[in-house]
């Protein structure tokens, strides 16, 4: 085997304490820059598993619900109701592949147990986690811009408050990226990762406000469906895009930054105490 | 090379364990309370049978591996109070093969460099260093799937390399590599321990860690039960035997004066040589019978022997 002896290979010198704070945050921004650009490479090397698939069923969607069923269906909160789809069905192509791209990624290389190569190195718990989340959110984003390409073949889209819209879809791929987390790093087998989407997150989506008002409901129905953070995700999107919602912006904006809090603190702590990652 | 620094290093303790325990959710106490320092510079061996608890300290030494109570510290860095300090100075190459199998070799190792902080530009250049220095450099476009139990093993050293550690831990490197590559390896070991790198060992291959280590440790349910010298450790072997070839042919066993003997078959013997007697002693008893030998082996390796006694003896005490 070749000779490393005689070249420059030396260890580091442990940095003075005085450089240290500052050597570590160079060490999580190289660390963050690392994890970010191994997510988004591994989403374009497999586009046709994360990019096309979303794109084609909500083309399906659109053609079925929007042109076939909604032209019978008319209008919706005084919309067209292609037109009032169009932001649902993006929202839900943003939280299913922001919530599968870290749940499947971080599941599975602690599957090939290849997670120990960042668990071994120096990085702080919040660099990991946003690591991961900035996948998920770029994943989310790019398939959100898939489907608005497909929805503006079928419907003229507008964007009423075009920050709003920005920060509404920043903020719910962000909290759908770190739910996905926390799923996987409690997840000890398959069956645990396929739980949550199949009987809680497609559920929370349809019943969310995606195809339908939630005026139509009767008042026991209604209340019952604000326990649904997605329905104030999918009605600030909506009203970012389009101006109409059945819920307070306000009231949107804290259950979503609640929301945010809630998952990055628990993604936190399990990572700390190493529940599902270490013995 | 960079070594203008290792004389302030002097006297600094790679690893010091302290009073470490571990006890798993479903009640195996796998250490014991262990205390352990490996100073810096060290080629150190960490032995002992399967299930006695090698794997479980060093777990708990890359974070791998809650611990139950006890204190680490890494070059003088407490593994609990400054964690990120404490793991920047270590690399390690675990018994199961970890790595990303649909990943390009290059891209796994560069990827594992930025973890540690390094900058891409110098990732790429010590991706090359290593790769070609473990010859892997032909394979580098390939993914990890492909390659041979061998490979795998080296690729996950030159990962562990990448960030250029003080300390690197060796979890069962050479488990099923051939022969001729595991020698290889060990040059490379030697080479890195050399230029400054302090070495923990773990392995079966009780021939490695004599040839490699300076000292040792053996660690046999939870507990150390022997921490000294290679040197040491192997004068305390009571006895050894040798298989000697002889030029002569026998039809039966040769009695020698004071050395048990038995026959292997009509050119081989084997003799049992304790610790009081010389090894002059035993060729002048076989010149006394006019035999000439032509080869000498050890049955078998010291340090095995040694190992299997002690922790016969310690189990037979408990």
């Amino acid at each position: 085997m070749s000779v490393v002896g005689g070249s420059d290979f030396a260890p580091d010198v442990t940095p003075a304490p005085g450089q240290q704070s500052q050597s570590l945050l160079r060490i999580n921004a190289i660390g963050l820059y690392t994890i970010v650009a191994k997510e988004i490479s591994r989403v374009t090397r497999i586009w046709v598993q994360t990019l096309i698939p979303p794109a084609i069923t909500m083309t399906l969607y659109f053609v079925i619900f929007g042109s076939l069923i909604g032209r019978r269906i008319g209008e919706m909160d005084g919309i067209p109701y292609t037109t009032f789809i169009a932001p649902g069905l993006i929202m839900m192509a943003v939280i299913t592949n922001s919530f599968g791209n870290v749940v499947s990624s971080f599941f599975s290389s602690k599957l090939q147990m290849h997670l120990e190569e960042m668990l071994v190195a120096p990085l702080s718990y919040v660099t990991i986690v946003f690591g991961y989340v900035i996948g998920g959110v770029a994943r989310g984003l790019t398939v959100a811009a898939l489907v608005t390409v497909v929805a503006m073949f079928f419907t003229d889209l507008t964007l009423k408050h075009p920050l709003i819209t920005l920060v509404v879809i920043v903020l719910t791929a962000m909290n759908f990226a770190l739910a996905g987390l926390v799923n996987a790093i409690w997840a000890t087998k398959f069956d645990d990762i396929s739980i949550f989407p199949t009987f809680v997150l497609t559920p929370m989506t349809y019943l969310g406000g995606v195809f339908f008002s939630i005026s139509l409901l009767g008042p026991i129905w209604q209340k019952l469906a604000l326990i649904n953070p997605v329905l104030y995700m999918v009605n600030a999107f909506r009203y970012g895009m389009l101006g109409v919602s059945d819920i307070s912006i306000g009231v949107a904006f804290v259950i979503i930054v609640a929301f945010f809090i809630g998952l990055l603190t628990t993604a936190l702590l399990l990572l700390r105490r190493g529940v599902g990652i270490r013995t | 090379m960079r070594h203008s620094s290792r004389d302030s290093w002097d006297n600094v303790n790679a690893i010091e364990i302290r009073q470490l325990r571990k006890t798993y959710d479903n009640g195996v106490e796998a250490l014991k309370g262990i205390d352990l320092t490996v100073t810096e510079g060290d080629f150190f061996a960490l032995l002992g049978p399967n299930g006695a608890g090698k794997t479980t300290a060093i777990g708990i030494m890359t974070s791998l591996v809650n611990k139950s109570s006890g204190t680490i510290k890494v070059f003088d860095h407490d593994l609990d109070a400054e964690r990120e300090a404490a793991k920047s100075c270590i690399g390690v190459v675990p018994q199961e093969v970890n790595l990303n199998a649909y990943e390009q070799i290059q891209r796994i190792v560069v990827t594992q460099a930025g973890y540690y902080g390094v900058p891409r530009s110098l990732a790429v250049k010590r991706a090359e260093k290593y790769l070609k220095a473990l010859r892997l450099w032909d394979k580098r476009r390939d993914i990890a799937r492909n390659l041979s139990g061998g490979m795998k093993r080296r690729l996950m050293i030159a990962r562990a390399l990448m960030h250029e550690p003080r300390l690197l831990i060796l979890d069962e490197p050479t488990a099923g590599v051939d022969i001729e590559i595991r020698r290889a390896m060990w040059e490379f070991m030697r080479e890195i321990n050399e230029a400054g790198v302090t070495i923990i060992l773990t392995t079966h291959y009780l021939e490695e860690a004599e040839s490699l280590c300076r000292n040792i440790a053996i660690i046999d349910e939870g507990r150390i039960i022997e921490n000294d010298t290679m040197v040491n450790v192997i004068r305390k072997l009571q006895r050894e035997v040798f298989v000697l070839t002889l030029s002569e042919t026998i039809d039966r066993t040769p009695e020698l004066d004071g050395f048990p003997v038995s026959l292997r078959n009509e050119h081989e013997i084997e003799v049992e040589v304790s610790k009081e007697r010389s090894l002059n002693e035993l060729f002048d008893a076989l010149s006394s019978r006019s035999l000439h030998v032509s080869s000498m082996r050890t049955k078998t390796n010291r340090l095995e022997e040694l190992f299997m006694r002690m922790v016969d003896d310690k189990r037979t005490t408990s």
